[in-house]
């Protein structure tokens, strides 16, 4: 429309138009291709970047994807991310997951053998509380890495976290033990009640006759670790009724319900060289085994008991003169044809170094003489002086056993051949059997005793005391009657003779008064002569006039001589 | 038929500002846009008269091209973490859609993807059609070639939807520990993506599209 009227006007003619001013460009080149090149450059730059960034792809297998998010889960090693979890799968099998990861560049070291991945999630055990932080961020994968330099991408992951990392300072040491008890992967182990260390990971011996625990003590603490440091299982709660009263020991809670390994040098001199690494100890089952001396090479020896040996069970102590040297390993029973008996067969191990330096100079003399040192002579001698092996009752209550290895003062002389292995070792009845062997003794001895004709005898003597006591009745009492009645008329006529109003007494009574009159006359006589002694020459004077002063005189005429 | 003259026949510019219409000679400059002209100014106000928009071909070319080359690693890269507790979620464009596609808001995402992926990839097949035809002087559909080129102008803005939307979460969600949006490095190149189509729909002339033409419709 617009131009259609344009056209229409009549436009101003072409030269009377104005020239625009004209200005010549020096640059003609166009610089907007700058722009695309520059995008170029930044989209090359990413793509190098993200290309140099990429490192190796390797693939963990897990028992379990769970918490794992393909794109999203990142691999840690000490909190700093190395990698990220690419893709899961399954394996071809279905039995785990296979879990991609793509590593940083700078992760490259981790792709080599002997690196541990493991999937960190919370875990709540009664050693402690891990991983609290992936509650809320989510599992991640951990990494620790090994030494070898040798390229590897595929991984087997662990399913729990390694307790030890690589590179921690310290030392590892192996514990062998029969079980591993309550024992597991990070369970502590203390050193005078502190925690130095820990259980790093346990197998099963080859022949599965053991278990073999690694673990891994921190520095600096493990120069505590001597080559003569004893081991031993500090779970659960030891308690023992000794002389000093009842004991309970315990390492911390935690251990007695985590349990947990101790470890420390044994009393006494000791090697105290710090062990190297990887040194194998023996885990004790409690301390008081572990500070024992060492127990040396065990022998075997093997008892015939000829007695019941009810209540002796393997594993009762062997003891000599009440020295624990050993324990019972086995009991079975024999037969023996030409006694028709049934012999019971102990087999028991005995550690002679418990004996300590009576053994060292048993050994000493058994090498001195020339003998084989494993002292199968001396014990030939032992057993001439009456060395005797016993089952003894250890417990009254529950009729428990132990074999007493004890020098018997009468014992009947025995068969011992120092060549036989094993050894055997004679035995008497126990002290238990023998009190009952004494009771019988005695029994038997009652028996002997002639009742019957004890009996004979006196029933005969007693029908003699009988006809005696007959005799007596008969003849002796009535006379004896006849005496009482003679005396005892004799004792009336005294009655008679002494009674009141007999002449006898009649008599006596005057008598006595005359006496009595005879002896007042006697003292007046005195008392007067006393008084006037001239009265003997002159004879009696005429009693003077009783006077008032002759009383008081005469006390004075009294007191002067 | 003739085509009816334009301004370039006649010889004569008109100036974009004051109006004023000059004479050219021929030898003042070529007729399309891709020739490098010489600047030529309106001896009245002196604003710089041009027959049509300097370069035209060669800068929408290359900005295209260049917007083109960003769109890859804008769609590629990660435009938006969100951490909540714990969880750290990046998420690209398209992942970022599959999210609330999944998620139950089935609108939004149809939006998001309207504005961050259908938009642009638009765009891009508008102006390459647009170049490609102008510059073979194809006189097929010129007015709705008009038309698309005016919508492409138009709905250019909107294609900053996300970049809004990353901004203005960044801005907002900011609770720490709780809840946190940060902008990664794929937002930048997707602004610039943008940014340069926009520019490229900019300096594409309109009038070239008409330039080839012989006969009127």
């Amino acid at each position: 429309m617009t131009e259609d009227s344009h056209v229409e006007q009549d436009p101003p003619p072409r030269q009377e138009l104005p020239r625009p001013v004209v200005e010549r460009r020096r640059f003609r080149g166009s610089l907007i291709w700058l722009v695309p090149a520059l995008a170029a450059l930044v989209g090359l730059s990413l793509v190098i970047h993200n290309w140099l960034q990429a490192g190796p792809e390797i693939t963990v297998s897990f028992q379990s994807a769970e918490g794992l998010d393909a794109g999203k889960t990142p691999v840690k090693y000490k909190n700093v991310v190395i990698g990220r979890v690419k893709k899961i799968h399954l394996s071809a099998d279905r039995s785990h997951v296979l879990v991609g990861v793509a590593l940083d560049k700078s992760a490259k070291g981790f792709a080599t053998e002997g690196t541990r991945y493991w999937v960190v999630r919370p875990r709540i055990g009664l050693g402690g509380v891990s991983g609290i932080d992936t509650l809320f961020s989510g599992a991640f994968i951990g990494a620790d890495v090994g030494e070898s330099n040798q390229p590897e991408d595929e991984f087997t992951g662990l399913e729990s976290p390694p307790s030890v990392n690589h590179g921690a300072l310290g030392r590892s040491f192996v514990l062998h033990s029969s079980d591993l008890g309550s024992l597991d992967i990070g369970s502590p182990v203390y050193y005078r009640r502190i925690q130095v260390g820990r259980v790093a990971s346990f197998a099963l011996d080859k022949g599965g006759q053991g278990v073999s625990l690694q673990i891994f003590i921190d520095a600096p603490n493990d120069r505590f670790v001597t080559t003569s440091s004893r081991f031993w299982n500090a779970s659960g709660v030891d308690l023992s009724l000794g002389a000093n009263g009842l004991k309970l020991n315990t390492q911390s809670l935690a251990a007695v319900l985590a349990g947990g390994v101790a470890f420390q040098d044994p009393p006494g001199p000791h090697d105290s060289t710090a062990a190297p690494e990887d040194t194998s100890f023996k885990l004790f089952g409690d301390r008081e085994t572990a500070m024992a001396p060492p127990d040396g090479e065990p022998h075997y020896i093997r008892m015939r008991f000829d007695q019941s040996v009810r209540g002796l069970a393997v594993d009762a102590p062997v003891e000599f003169l009440g020295i624990n040297i050993g324990k019972v390993v086995s009991v079975r029973l024999d037969y023996d044809e030409k006694t028709q008996k049934f012999p019971v067969v102990v087999g028991a191990v005995v550690y002679p170094q418990r004996l300590g330096s009576a053994y060292e100079k048993l050994e000493a003399l058994a090498k001195a003489r020339g003998e084989n040192p494993d002292l199968s002579r001396t014990m030939g001698g032992l057993i001439a002086q009456g060395l005797r092996a016993q089952a003894r009752t250890g417990n009254l209550l529950t009729g428990q056993l132990y074999v007493a290895l004890d020098f018997l003062p009468h014992a009947a002389k025995a068969a011992f051949d120092p060549d036989a292995k094993p050894l055997t070792i004679p035995t008497a009845p126990g002290s238990f059997d023998k009190l009952q062997e004494q009771l019988a003794d005695i029994v038997d001895k009652l028996d002997k005793v002639p009742f019957d004709s004890i009996g004979k005898h006196l029933d005969e003597t007693l029908a003699g005391v009988n006809a005696t006591l007959k005799q007596v009745n008969g003849q002796t009492l009535p006379a004896v009657k006849d005496t009482l009645h003679g005396v005892q008329k004799t004792l009336g006529s005294a009655n008679e003779a002494l009674s009141g109003d007999s002449p006898l007494q009649r008599n006596l009574g005057a008598t006595l008064e005359q006496v009595q009159r005879m002896a007042r006359s006697l003292r007046v006589l005195t008392d007067y002569l006393g008084g006037h002694p001239e009265a003997l020459l002159r004879g009696r004077r005429a009693d003077p006039p009783p006077a008032a002063q002759t009383p008081p005189s005469q006390p004075k005429a009294g007191s002067k001589p | 038929m003739n085509a009816l003259p334009r301004a370039i026949d006649l010889g004569v510019i008109g100036c974009p500002v004051c109006g004023l219409v000059c004479r050219t000679l021929p030898g003042d400059a070529q007729l399309d846009g891709d020739g490098v002209d010489d600047d030529m100014a309106c001896p009245r106000c002196h604003s710089y008269l041009r027959r049509r928009k300097t370069n035209s071909y060669a800068r929408t070319w290359a900005l295209l091209i260049a917007g083109f080359l960003l769109y890859i690693p804008a769609n590629v890269l990660p435009i938006m973490r969100t951490a909540s507790i714990g969880d750290i979620d990046d998420n690209t464009i398209i992942s970022g859609v599959v999210e609330l596609w999944v998620k139950g808001s089935p609108d939004l995402a149809v939006i998001v993807f309207t504005a961050s992926i259908l938009v642009p990839m638009l765009k891009f097949l508008a102006l390459g059609t647009l170049l490609i035809s102008s510059q073979r002087g194809s006189d097929w559909a010129r007015p709705q070639r008009a038309k698309l080129y005016r919508l492409v102008e138009f709905i250019g803005y909107w294609s900053m939807l996300d970049v809004f939307v990353v901004a203005l979460l960044t801005a907002l969600v900011r609770f720490s520990v709780l809840s946190r949006v940060e902008p990664l490095p794929g937002v930048i190149f997707f602004g610039l993506t943008v940014v340069l189509t926009m520019l490229a729909s900019i300096s594409f002339d309109p009038r070239l599209i008409w330039d080839g033409r012989n006969t009127d419709d």
